[in-house]
């Protein structure tokens, strides 16, 4: 499984992610730079969490609309999987991959934590490896991941069974609407997700909760 | 030349968590009475025509493409001389 890393100006997961995918056994990395628009030789693109064009304007949006990202659509109708993390989710939602928006957090403070995180959905390339109701230890670090999206939209997603991860009630550190915080397209190929599983895949991080994403991209990519 | 400025706020149905935080900190300034502040954005420009139409419909579609949510914010398009 040969994964693109995509690099923005103002990235700064994009060392981690590159990492976290080296864990995995048969995944390769390999790094793009936001101006290339040739995709066709990776299997996965991974757009990772940071600051693209320092959050002007609003989060992901001038990122949202740089070249690669137009060969990111393409190869997302094509059925390729994409991952998006943090920032990444943030593009894919202003590229138009994701319904909704990602809005500021409903505390206005940039929230740096480990939270527990639930799978809502384990039907997907990038979360077989779970279980449903599975309860994972995740870092987050974002100050704009308060998810948003009208009533039409909230339901469509949960008759699709889109929403792939989700904060416990108790415990909704950004206010997103039904706690929700990480995100599948109809077709279940693209998911964008606020917390960090590249963060999450040593115990010496704290957690290795992570590591079943990419897990679950490789079982996706080899079955 | 015309000066296009668009602006762009919050749907109304959109809560603005930092129109709140500014109106709790009028409140502290004595402002007592202020209600539902909210703030948004304005990007002027530049451009290099006279023709007002076509000068409306390239901001219109700048502000769809990018410069305005359509999820979450509505925008307003004025056209003024440079």
């Amino acid at each position: 499984m040969h994964c693109a890393v995509l690099v923005f100006p103002g990235s700064n997961c994009d060392v981690d992610l590159y990492k976290a995918i080296l864990q995995i056994k048969g995944a390769t990395a390999e790094y793009v730079w936001h101006t290339d628009t040739d995709l066709d030789r990776f299997d996965v693109l991974m757009i990772p969490g940071g600051f693209t064009y320092g959050d002007y304007l609003r989060p992901g949006a001038l990122a949202g609309v740089s070249p690669v990202i137009a060969s990111v659509k393409k190869a997302a109708n094509s059925g390729k999987l994409v991952l998006g993390i943090c920032n990444g989710f943030q593009i894919l939602i202003e590229a138009g991959l994701l319904p909704g928006a990602l809005l500021p957090n409903q505390s206005l403070q940039f929230i740096c934590d480990v939270v527990p995180v639930k799978v809502v959905q384990s039907k997907s390339p990038f979360t077989s490896s779970y279980e449903l109701g599975d309860l994972l230890r995740l870092p987050i670090a974002h100050g704009s991941g308060n998810y948003y999206c009208d009533e039409v939209t909230h339901q469509e997603l949960e008759s699709n069974g889109q929403i792939a991860f989700s904060f416990p009630p108790e415990n909704n550190p950004n206010g997103s609407l039904a706690g929700i915080t990480g995100l599948l397209n109809e077709q279940r190929n693209v998911l964008g997700m606020m917390p960090h599983p590249e963060r999450a895949v040593k115990q010496w991080l704290g957690s290795t909760d992570g590591l079943g994403i990419f897990q679950s991209m490789l079982d996706h990519h080899t079955a | 030349m015309l000066k296009g400025v668009i602006t762009v706020m919050l749907q109304p149905n959109v809560l603005d968590v930092q129109g709140q935080a500014v109106q709790g900190a009028l409140k502290h300034l004595g402002f007592e009475s202020v209600e539902k502040v909210r703030i948004g954005r304005q990007i002027e420009m530049i451009l290099p025509t006279e023709d007002r139409e076509a000068a409306s419909l390239q901001l219109r579609e700048m502000a769809e493409k990018l410069l305005a949510n359509p999820v979450i914010e509505d925008f307003q398009i004025e056209i003024q001389e440079a």
